[in-house]
C-alpha cells in the first residue's frame, strides 16, 4: 500500500489516481450510511437507553428479591443443558441417519424439514391444543382407554417446562441436523470406505473418522444453538405464557412479563442480568466467525 | 455391490434405518397434522380424538374467509398487513444489506470490518433481549403502534446475518472484475449495477427471502409494537386467540394453516437457494 502511494505521488496520472480513488472512497462511505443509521438509531440508542432505565442499583435488589427471577434463572440454565444437549445429539443422530442414500429418506428428509420452515406460532398453539386437560387430543385418548382423567400437562411446573423444551427441540432440531449434514457431506468418503476394507464397525467408522471431522463444526453449533436458546420467547410463551403461576418463565419472557406489569426498571434489570451470560458466547462466536 | 442382495446384514441396516425413519416421521408430523385436523373438522367433532374426521368439512375456511367470527373480523386486512411487512421488510433489508455488503466487501471501505463486527455484534445478541429496549425506544421515536416501527425493528434483526452472507459471497467474486471496470472508466454505482448485482442473485434471493420470512413469522416484536386490530398481523391475531378459555380452536387452527403455508411453499420452492446461501452462512467450521 504505502509503496504504490509513495510511487504514484507527484506523477499526473496519479493524481487522477487518487481522484479517482477517492471517489471510490466516498461511494463506498456513501453506501455504509443506511445501514450504519439503522445501527445507530435502532441498536445504539436503544441498547444505551436501556442501559440509563437499568441504572438504579434499587432494580437489581428488587429483581433478586423476586422469586420469580430466581426460578427464571434456574430455568434458562435447566433449559440450556437439557434441551441443548437432547437436540445437538439428536441432530448428530440424524444426520448419520440422512446422509443415507435410500430414496425414502429423502421424502422423510424433506418432510422432516417442515417444523424450521413453518412459522413457530400455530404449530405451538397446535401442542398447546394437544395437551388441554379436558378437551385435548391426548387426555380424551387417555379418557376412552382406561376411563380415567389424564394429567393436567401444562399445569405441573415441571412437565409444563419440559414441553417447552421439547417444542423448542422439535422447532429447532431440523435446522440443526441439516447443518450437521452438512459437516458429514464434507467428509471425503475414501476414508470410510478404506476403514470398511479394514473391518473397522460403524462405532469405529464415527469415532475415528466422522466424530474427528464433525467436533469444531458441532462445538460451533452448541454455542450459537445457546445463544439462540437464551432468545427463545415463543416456545415457552406461547405454550406456557410462563404458568402455572410465573414457575416457567425463562430469562428471555421474564423481561416481557416485568413490561406487561409496568415494571420497566425490572425488566431492564433483568436483561442487564442474562449479559454475563450472553456476551461470552457472543465474543466466542464473532472471534469465530471473523477469523 | 451394484447388486442388491438380501443378506441377512442388508435386511438388518434397512430395518434399523426403518426404525430411525418412521419415529422421525411420527415426531415430525403430530403436531402438524393436529392442527390439519382440526381445520377440517367440524366445530362439536374436532375434540374426539379421531384420527380422521368422520365428516372432513373445509367450512371452517369459509367462515374463516367471510371473517364471520368475533376474533376473525379483520382477518384480511391482518393477512395483508402480515404481506405488507415482510414484503417491506425483505426490500428494505435487501437495499441496507447489498449496499453495506459492496461498500465492505468491493469498495474495501475504511472501517469495513468494523462495520461488520458491529453487525455480527447484532445478530449474535438474541432478539427477545432487544425487545424490550426496541419497545421503548419506539415509544420515544413516536412510533408505537405505527407498522414501521415493526419493519424498522425487523429491518435491523434481518441486516446483520444478509450483511454477513452477502459479504462472504461477494468476497468470493474475482476482483480482477472491479479492476478491470475501473481501468474502463465505470462509476462505483455502474460496477454495483452492471456488475455486482447480475453476479449476487443467488444470494440476493436467498437474503431476501430470509428477511421476508423472518418479519412474516415474527410473534414477539409485532405483538410488543403493534397493538390496534386494524394494524396487526396475523402472528399476532393468532395469538390473541388465547385470551379466552373458549376460543374456537377449529378456526384457529383453519387460520393458523393459512397463515403456515405461504412461508413453508416459499421455504420449499427457495430450498435450493436457502440451504446453499443460508446453511453453509450459518455455521463456518
Amino acid at each position: 500500500m504505502t509503496t504504490a502511494v509513495a510511487a504514484g505521488t507527484g506523477t499526473a496520472t496519479g493524481a487522477s489516481l487518487t481522484r479517482r480513488h477517492g471517489r471510490w472512497e466516498f461511494w463506498g462511505r456513501v453506501m455504509v450510511v443506511p445501514y450504519l443509521l439503522i445501527f445507530l438509531v435502532f441498536v445504539v440508542y436503544p441498547v444505551c437507553y436501556g442501559l440509563w432505565l437499568a441504572r438504579h442499583p434499587q432494580s437489581y435488589v428488587h429483581l433478586v428479591e423476586d422469586p420469580i427471577f430466581f426460578r427464571s434463572v434456574v430455568n434458562t440454565v435447566i433449559f440450556l443443558v437439557v434441551a441443548i444437549n437432547i437436540k445437538m445429539i439428536a441432530a448428530l443422530v440424524l444426520s448419520g441417519f440422512f446422509v443415507k442414500t435410500r430414496w425414502w429418506i429423502k421424502i422423510v428428509a424433506a418432510i422432516f424439514i417442515l417444523p424450521w420452515a413453518m412459522p413457530s406460532i400455530p404449530t405451538i398453539l397446535s401442542v398447546r391444543f394437544m395437551l388441554n386437560p379436558e378437551w385435548g387430543v391426548i387426555n380424551s385418548t387417555i379418557f376412552r382407554l382406561t376411563g380415567a382423567d389424564g394429567p393436567n400437562w401444562l399445569n405441573d411446573p415441571t412437565l409444563a417446562l419440559c414441553f417447552a423444551m421439547l417444542m423448542h427441540v422439535w422447532k429447532s432440531l431440523p435446522f440443526w441436523t441439516l447443518i450437521l449434514v452438512a459437516g458429514r457431506l464434507a467428509i471425503p468418503a475414501e476414508q470410510y470406505e478404506a476403514a470398511s476394507v479394514d473391518g473397522a464397525t460403524s462405532w469405529q467408522k464415527f469415532k475415528f473418522i466422522s466424530w474427528p471431522a464433525l467436533k469444531t463444526l458441532y462445538l460451533t453449533s452448541t454455542i450459537l444453538s445457546m445463544i439462540w436458546t437464551l432468545g427463545d420467547f415463543n416456545s415457552v410463551y406461547l405454550l406456557t405464557g410462563g404458568g402455572p403461576a410465573d414457575l416457567t418463565h425463562v430469562l428471555a419472557t421474564l423481561g416481557i412479563r416485568y413490561l406487561r406489569l409496568d415494571q420497566v426498571d425490572l425488566s431492564m434489570a433483568s436483561i442487564v442480568v442474562a449479559m454475563p451470560l450472553v456476551l461470552p458466547l457472543v465474543y466466542f462466536m464473532m472471534k469465530r466467525l471473523s477469523k | 455391490m451394484s447388486k442388491k442382495t438380501w443378506t441377512l446384514k442388508n435386511v438388518t441396516t434397512e430395518a434399523k434405518l426403518l426404525l430411525i425413519g418412521i419415529p422421525v416421521l411420527l415426531w415430525t408430523l403430530i403436531p402438524v397434522y393436529h392442527m390439519v385436523l382440526f381445520a377440517i373438522s367440524p366445530k362439536d367433532s374436532a375434540t374426539s380424538g379421531k384420527l380422521w374426521p368422520d365428516h372432513p368439512t373445509l367450512a371452517n375456511f369459509s367462515t374463516v374467509f367471510q371473517q364471520k367470527h368475533f376474533y376473525l373480523n379483520h382477518f384480511w386486512v391482518q393477512l395483508g398487513n402480515s404481506l405488507f411487512i415482510a414484503v417491506a421488510v425483505g426490500v428494505l433489508t435487501l437495499f441496507v444489506a447489498t449496499t453495506a455488503a459492496f461498500a465492505i466487501s468491493r469498495l474495501r471501505v475504511p472501517g469495513g470490518r468494523t462495520v461488520m463486527n458491529m453487525a455480527l455484534f447484532t445478530y449474535f445478541i438474541p432478539a427477545a433481549f432487544l425487545a424490550v429496549p426496541m419497545y421503548k425506544t419506539m415509544g420515544n421515536y413516536g412510533l408505537l403502534n405505527s407498522q414501521w416501527a415493526l419493519i424498522l425493528a425487523m429491518v435491523t434483526i434481518a441486516s446483520p446475518y444478509c450483511i454477513w452472507v452477502l459479504k462472504q459471497a461477494s468476497d468470493k467474486l474475482p476482483y480482477e472484475l472491479d479492476e478491470a471496470a475501473r481501468m474502463d472508466g465505470a462509476s462505483p454505482l455502474q460496477l454495483f449495477r452492471l456488475v455486482y448485482l447480475p453476479l449476487m442473485v443467488p444470494s440476493l434471493v436467498a437474503v431476501g427471502t430470509y428477511a421476508l420470512l423472518l418479519a412474516w413469522n415474527e410473534y414477539l416484536y409485532a405483538f410488543l409494537l403493534l397493538s390496534n386490530d386494524q394494524q396487526i398481523t396475523l402472528a399476532v391475531a393468532l395469538g390473541n386467540f388465547l385470551a379466552a378459555d373458549d376460543s374456537p380452536w377449529e378456526l384457529l387452527m383453519a387460520t393458523g394453516l393459512i397463515y403456515a403455508l405461504p412461508p413453508a411453499a416459499i421455504y420449499y420452492a427457495f430450498k435450493r437457494y436457502m440451504v446453499g446461501g443460508l446453511t453453509a452462512g450459518a455455521v463456518k467450521s
